[in-house]
């Protein structure tokens, strides 16, 4: 009875009792939120255009991170670093497009995976022996970016907001609008959207499969820059950062791998449940940590429910 | 869009000339042995064929979209415009005007039937004008795609479908229409409806046709010659008017026979193979 009440009744009590701290959980979630669901786009649009699963998409988060740090070290100034980066990222999806991807197509999909763990290799490889191995501080005040905080007081309680948190959620929302418009109003978004339904239609009516993987790489690119940044300034630079690519793996199952929408939702509700429950299920109850597995296990019972994802994409399909 | 080519003669060059081509999948299936066909500027050519005979094979061999599939032109040529096809890419042969109406539609199923028609636009550099008022002509051409324009493509019925791939085709301002199968699913007062708007882009803007067609009857109406395709092979070609009058072609793919109801018995098909390839 004892053990219920813990689980059921404690939890709930405990936020409605305490609700600044819960805003305050609920913020500090949404936020890694935005991280996930960042990613998750990265994969989203690759796996759109070009039914490839990017295992990639982590280290170029990495990648571009280090790039624009290390532009940075040897004397660029940040303001300048970040263009260069992204004319780096540019001429990594040429590089990627003419040197995996052109010579694999019409490959089945296993193997075109395989090919973006090999370029996940070689950029670790690329990026240590270029910019060195070691952890690094992105560059947060020299990018404009305030690092104060902001302290509100609802509920006549106390809640405490980074201002590099709302940068990020900012600058990540307008991030996703300009995708938006440009896949749903531009002619180029409009091949690659017209590219992920039928690939053989997209050929027929003359679309260039490489002008549209190197702009759909290009934009992941872009994404993972803002990514790299964002987190960056939370944690440091180091290739450990790699791993929070996994954590988009069940953000996509539970949005689904083809919806834009999709893995925004996710992101944002996986970020904040597993906060949520990290603080009063996990530490009171399972001894903490419980952000390492929660995600997994909540993208696992989704797909007992619906196995296309919260917001996969219906096939459709005449009868 | 004003007609792009007058009509001209069946006496001058050839829009498109296949020369003797032999088509490989896999390198080992032999699919294509040595199909030979020409097509005049501002003409409606089709090959006709049962399933299998090689008809999706040789339009794909021309709008060179077989490397998708695994598939060769190992001899023979194929001349578009009096240039060979076979080192272009399918995105540089639709800008030189050659496009391909893939079997089954294929239309973009979660993108809007205008969208769908945008498509067609992608290699053109002529302005958002020009694209505008092609869109306006492909829904005077099919009034009952601007009903349905704003529709996710996978939703519209069959018939929609074929004319919205049509139209997108058209939405590149093609030269040529390679139309594979356009009859395939269509009840046949559509597939009448579906041809009769061939015909008026073949008069009204001089858009070459070469379509596949397993509907010999209503192809060989409207086409102006025609090819049969048995086993890789053009077994038999001619004035589409001739090929109509032609006992075997009445027999074996119109359906009527000669003197009264025949049996399967009476059926010679080596028979006829033989003459044909005699």
């Amino acid at each position: 009875m004892e053990r219920l009440h813990s689980i059921f009744v404690a939890p709930f009590a405990d936020m409605v009792a305490a609700p600044d701290f819960f805003l305050q959980v609920v913020w500090e979630g949404l936020v890694s939120g935005v991280l996930y669901a960042l990613i998750a786009l990265g994969f989203v649009l690759i796996f759109k255009s070009s039914r490839i699963f990017n295992f990639a998409q982590g280290i170029m988060v990495v990648f571009a991170a280090l790039t624009l740090v290390g532009l940075h070290e040897r004397g660029v100034p940040a303001l300048l670093a970040v263009p260069l980066t992204l004319v780096v990222m540019f001429f990594l999806a040429v590089a990627i497009e003419r040197v995996v991807l052109r010579p694999l197509v019409n490959q089945p999909d296993i193997i075109l995976f395989m090919a973006t763990i090999g370029v996940t290799l070689f950029l670790i490889g690329l990026g240590e022996t270029i910019f060195g191995g070691e952890n690094k501080v992105m560059i947060t005040s020299e990018l404009g970016i305030p690092t104060g905080s902001w302290i509100m007081e609802p509920f006549g309680g106390f809640v405490s907001i980074e201002q590099k948190d709302v940068t990020a959620v900012v600058g990540a929302v307008l991030l996703v609008i300009a995708l938006l418009v440009f896949l749903n109003k531009s002619k180029m978004g409009r091949a690659i959207r017209a590219l992920g339904d039928d690939h053989q239609a997209a050929l027929s009516v003359g679309i260039s499969l490489s002008t549209i993987w190197v702009i759909v790489w290009f934009i992941s690119g872009i994404i993972a820059l803002a990514t790299g940044i964002v987190w960056g300034a939370r944690a440091g630079v180091s290739f450990a950062l790699e791993v929070i690519a996994l954590k988009a793996l069940p953000v996509l199952m539970l949005g689904g791998l083809e919806s834009v929408t999709g893995a925004i939702v996710g992101g944002l509700a996986i970020g904040v449940l597993e906060k949520v429950f990290e603080i009063y299920w996990g530490q009171p109850l399972l001894g903490g940590n419980t952000e390492a597995w929660f995600a997994y296990v909540l993208a696992l019972l989704v797909l007992l429910v619906r196995p296309q994802g919260l917001f996969g994409e219906k096939i459709i399909e005449r009868v | 869009m004003t007609p792009m080519t007058a009509p001209t003669p069946d006496t001058a060059e050839p829009i498109l000339a296949v020369n003797n081509i032999e088509v490989i999948y896999d390198h080992v299936i032999l699919v294509l042995k040595g199909v030979s066909l020409s097509v005049p500027r501002g003409g409606i050519t089709a090959i006709l064929g049962a399933n299998g005979a090689g008809k999706t094979t040789t339009l794909k061999a021309i709008s060179n979209l077989l490397h998708a599939e695994r598939g060769e032109v190992t001899k023979g040529s194929i001349l578009f415009e009096g240039q060979e096809v076979q080192a272009l890419s399918p995105n540089t042969l639709v800008r030189r005007g050659c496009i391909q109406v893939m079997e089954g539609r294929h239309c973009f199923g979660h993108l809007s039937v205008e969208d769908n028609l945008m498509t067609g636009a992608f290699t053109r550099k002529d302005g958002a004008a020009a694209i505008r008022d092609d869109l306006e002509l492909v829904y005077q051409y099919f009034p009952r795609l601007r009903e349905r324009r704003t529709s996710q493509a996978g939703y519209t019925s069959g018939g929609e479908q074929q004319m919205t791939a049509i139209g997108r085709a058209l939405m590149s301002r093609p030269k040529m229409i390679l139309l594979d199968e356009p009859s395939m699913g269509l009840a046949p007062q559509l597939v009448e409806e579906i041809f009769e708007i061939v015909k008026k882009l073949n008069d009204e803007q001089g858009v070459s046709f070469l379509l596949a067609e397993q509907n010999t009857n209503v192809a060989l109406r409207y086409a102006k010659y025609g090819y049969i395709l048995e086993s890789g092979r053009v077994v038999l070609d001619g004035e589409a008017k001739a090929l109509r009058e032609n006992d075997d072609v009445k027999e074996f793919y119109l359906g009527v026979g000669g003197e009264g109801r025949k049996s399967f018995r009476d059926v010679k098909h080596y028979k006829r193979r033989k003459r044909w390839l005699a």
